[in-house]
């Protein structure tokens, strides 16, 4: 009786895997393409509204608006408090603007 | 050629076999190798996303914005400020934005409330985000009832709910005619929360910065290269969360590298004596040990990329909406454009991979030198 070698199993599988690999690939500039309407709403409606953050994190004043907060709005309640909204840790502020606003003050 | 295919075609037989004779080990090993690779890769096409989404957003955000400082906080700035702004060499022009915050007792939520700059919004009516639709299962032509300053009533008409498209920047957007937004939060007259500066040349823009923080020591310009900066940091790998989740990453390939690295057991050693006292050769046995790492370490990558692309993409990444969410009443509710960062996968990739099966290879090296008979009996 023919009986199929655990390689060619596992051929299959990495071939499917790949395949799988190629499929993403193809579903990223498909999704990219279907969404260009969307994007381009959302940049207009940035244009007209004069946005300048993401909706990402509506919990505190700084998380909501990043790059509008004051550099030590985490620390307003006291200048030892600690970060205490649990966003506060994945929105850092960026090195440029401490630069420039050394720069300027 | 067809020799050589043979070989391995056989090598990877046995090394299968090798790898089902201890299933329970190598299954378990195999799920939690795919499930470090699912979180690291759900992370990558979450930042990646999401930064590219934030470029083409914030691609038309303001040029600059001029806020004012008081006692190191956001302080209201005179629109005067604005006409002598517009009046520097460089300034194309100078609006006023109103904008605030306003918490809902009802619900807990924040809301972003604004003023668009032409009359989209009729007095006393309001244009909102979904995300606010949602939490205040509202819908057009409802009344919202508001509280002023003052804490007296203020009843707003829903005129429009923005489309489901706007969530990434809207979701808790509500937008009033000034007339109402004065009513609300009762601004002291000739006075901004902040002013939008456009610049006709964007080179000028810093030299332009410097003479508006020159003239009004009081302020701070926010660029809008400062702004992009501002997502281009977002999960930055030195935040705090990420790092705990790299960190607990790479201390799972630490300890499985270290675990192969250290050593094979008394059972495997044992294999690799009979195999050399049977005829193989020290480059098989090296071939061996090299399919079984791969096979391992690959499977677990290339299950663990196509989960994660599914779990983001198709499923909103849900696995992080709790950390995400945070203590946020109102959380938008976003479907990411599909993007890969290739040389980040890349990276996984050289990182995940190539040490697991370099470490599986080592130790199996030594006890393929060594003599099969003392290989046996050790």
């Amino acid at each position: 009786m023919f009986k199929v070698r655990k390689s060619t199993y596992y051929l299959v599988f990495l071939v499917s895997c790949l395949a799988m690999f190629v499929a993403m690939t193809l579903h990223v500039r498909y999704g990219q393409a279907e969404a260009k309407t969307g994007s381009e709403y959302r940049a207009s409606l940035a244009e007209k509204l004069m946005i300048t953050d993401l909706c990402l994190f509506t919990e505190a004043r700084y998380t909501r608006h990043p790059s509008m907060a004051d550099l030590d709005t985490p620390f307003q309640d006291h200048p030892v408090s600690l970060e205490h909204f649990p966003s506060g840790s994945f929105v850092s502020p960026p090195d440029f603007t401490a630069r420039l606003h050394e720069l300027i003050h | 050629m067809s020799s050589f295919i043979n070989r391995h075609r056989n090598i990877i037989d046995f090394a299968l076999s090798s790898l089902l004779r201890r299933k329970i080990k190598n299954i378990s090993l195999l799920g939690v190798y795919t499930l470090i690779i699912f979180v690291l890769a759900s992370l990558i096409f979450f930042v990646h996303a999401l930064r590219r989404e934030a470029a083409l957003i914030l691609k038309n955000a303001p040029d600059m914005v001029v806020q004012r400082l008081m006692a190191g906080r956001h302080e209201l700035i005179p629109v005067d400020y604005g006409q002598k702004i517009s009046s520097i060499r460089g300034v194309q022009d100078v609006v006023p934005r109103l904008w605030g915050y306003y918490f809902d007792p009802a619900i807990g939520s924040n809301y972003t409330v604004m003023v668009p700059r032409d009359n989209m919004v009729q007095p006393d009516n309001i244009i909102i985000g979904t995300g606010v639709a949602r939490v205040r299962k509202a819908s057009v032509r409802d009344l919202i009832a508001f509280q002023a300053y003052d804490k007296t009533p203020l009843l707003l008409m829903i005129q429009q709910i923005l489309p489901y498209e706007s969530e990434l920047v809207a979701a808790d957007l509500i937008l009033m005619s000034e007339q109402d937004f004065q009513s609300m939060f009762n601004l002291p007259k000739g006075y901004a929360t902040d002013l939008a500066v456009s610049v006709a040349n964007p080179r000028e823009l810093v030299t332009v910065a410097t003479k508006i923080a020159e003239q009004f020591p009081d302020t701070r310009p926010i660029l809008k290269s400062e702004i992009l900066r501002t997502y281009d940091s977002v999960f930055d790998w030195r935040g705090g969360m990420m790092i705990v989740i790299m960190s607990a990453a790479i201390l799972s390939f630490i300890i499985f590298a270290w675990d192969k690295a250290t050593g094979l057991s008394a059972e495997e050693r044992k294999e690799i004596g009979i195999l050399k006292s049977i005829g193989w050769e020290t480059s098989d046995v090296l071939f061996l040990k090299f399919w079984e790492g791969i096979v391992i370490s690959l499977s677990a990558f290339l299950c663990g990329v196509l989960l994660a692309y599914g779990h983001v993409f198709f499923f909103s990444a849900t696995i992080f909406e709790h950390a995400l969410k945070g203590w946020s009443i109102l959380y938008p509710q976003f479907r990411l454009v599909p993007a890969i960062d290739a040389f980040q996968l890349t990276v996984l990739f050289a990182l995940s991979v190539l040490p697991y099966t370099v470490a599986t290879i080592v130790p199996a090296w030594l006890a393929a030198s060594a003599d099969p008979d003392a290989a046996m009996r050790s």
